[in-house]
């Protein structure tokens, strides 16, 4: 008979994801590098809404595309003159803290700007992943429905910022945003919504600003 | 979805802890998931089964302890379970705000042989 004996643990499972995840942060903090997390379910506009912020940054922006395959986006970024970089997780369903720390560490930021992380299509999974962060910003849209914070509250929790896409297509749908904000107030008292449109461009400037007034904070050391 | 690499980092912390304590085999790991950490128990239980296979973990018992999530009412400040479509307190109506009751993701303690 052997002898058991009980050790207690208390550990984190992601702690070393969010220790990674924390030097990440401080690497492009130093950099003067906002990062921001774009979350958002496959088709919300991730990429569009990319292309949108950054006709109205006046500060540089660096892209992170993440993918489950393909390197579309990317190629799209790039064709536009905006630097971004693949990473494919070939299935995994979100970035993690060790995946980004290889890659910022292999991207010469070469001045103070804005690095968007294109997390993987999923309302679920990003969530629950510091990748290094800033800023959390959560895409929806008014064609998946007004009760989304209400079936995935997590991403809606730890949003920094909020866009309601795709709202030129208001007039022919049902979405009731009186019951989407209640669901957002709820889970996030403060968190700025803006409404935007990737088709017509309308909204993104002011989220641009938002974001640059962020990155400006961050190099005065705030 | 992920809880493959989930695991076998739960099996990496239990394995460092049960060298460090000089053990040989782990032959139970208790965890606590909260419901809304996003893992799934079931699938922790099965992929630990075939991670585990050649190392120190092999046939642990996976126990794992579950807990509730709770919203507070930003109200009268009960805790209650989130019902669905609703954030609505039920002692008063008023709205209910996320706690981390719920969120809960840890190796609490192993066995060690």
């Amino acid at each position: 008979m052997h002898d058991i004996k009980k050790i207690n643990v208390m550990e984190g499972i992601l702690d070393e994801n969010d220790h990674i995840a924390e030097h990440v942060n401080h690497h492009m903090t130093h950099h003067g590098v906002l990062v921001v997390n774009e979350m958002g379910a496959p088709g919300v506009g991730k990429t569009t809404s990319l292309k949108n912020i950054v006709k109205h940054l006046d500060i540089k922006p660096y892209v992170i595309e993440g993918d489950i395959e393909s390197d579309i986006d990317t190629n799209a970024l790039n064709e536009l003159g905006i630097e971004t970089h693949q990473i494919n997780t070939h299935g995994e369903c979100h970035l993690d803290a060790p995946m980004i720390e290889h890659m910022t560490e292999h991207i010469e930021f070469s001045e103070p700007g804005v690095l968007f992380i294109e997390n993987i299509g999923n309302l679920v999974c990003p969530a629950e992943f510091s990748i290094g962060e800033h800023v959390m910003m959560l895409i929806s849209t008014v064609t998946e429905g007004s009760d989304k914070p209400y079936k995935y509250p997590l991403a809606f929790e730890k949003a920094d910022i909020i866009l309601l896409n795709k709202v030129d297509l208001i007039p022919y749908l049902d979405f009731d945003e009186e019951f989407f904000m209640k669901g957002v107030r709820a889970l996030n008292k403060d968190v700025p919504v803006f409404k935007v449109s990737g088709k017509t461009g309308e909204g993104y400037k002011e989220v641009a600003q938002w974001l640059q007034n962020k990155a400006k904070e961050l190099n005065c050391g705030e | 979805m992920h809880e493959y690499p989930i695991t076998e980092q739960i099996i990496k912390i239990c394995t460092d802890h049960c060298k460090k304590a000089g053990g040989s085999k782990v032959t139970k790991v208790n965890l606590v998931i909260g419901d809304y950490s996003g893992y799934v128990g079931d699938s922790v239980q099965m992929y630990f089964d075939i991670i585990s296979e050649g190392t120190v973990c092999e046939k642990a018992e996976v126990n794992i302890q579950h807990i509730e999530p709770k919203l507070r009412c930003s109200q009268c400040g009960a805790l209650f379970k989130k019902r669905p479509m609703t954030f609505e307190c039920p002692e008063c109506g008023g709205e209910g705000g996320p706690t981390d009751i719920g969120k809960e993701f840890y190796i609490d303690s192993i066995e060690i042989e």
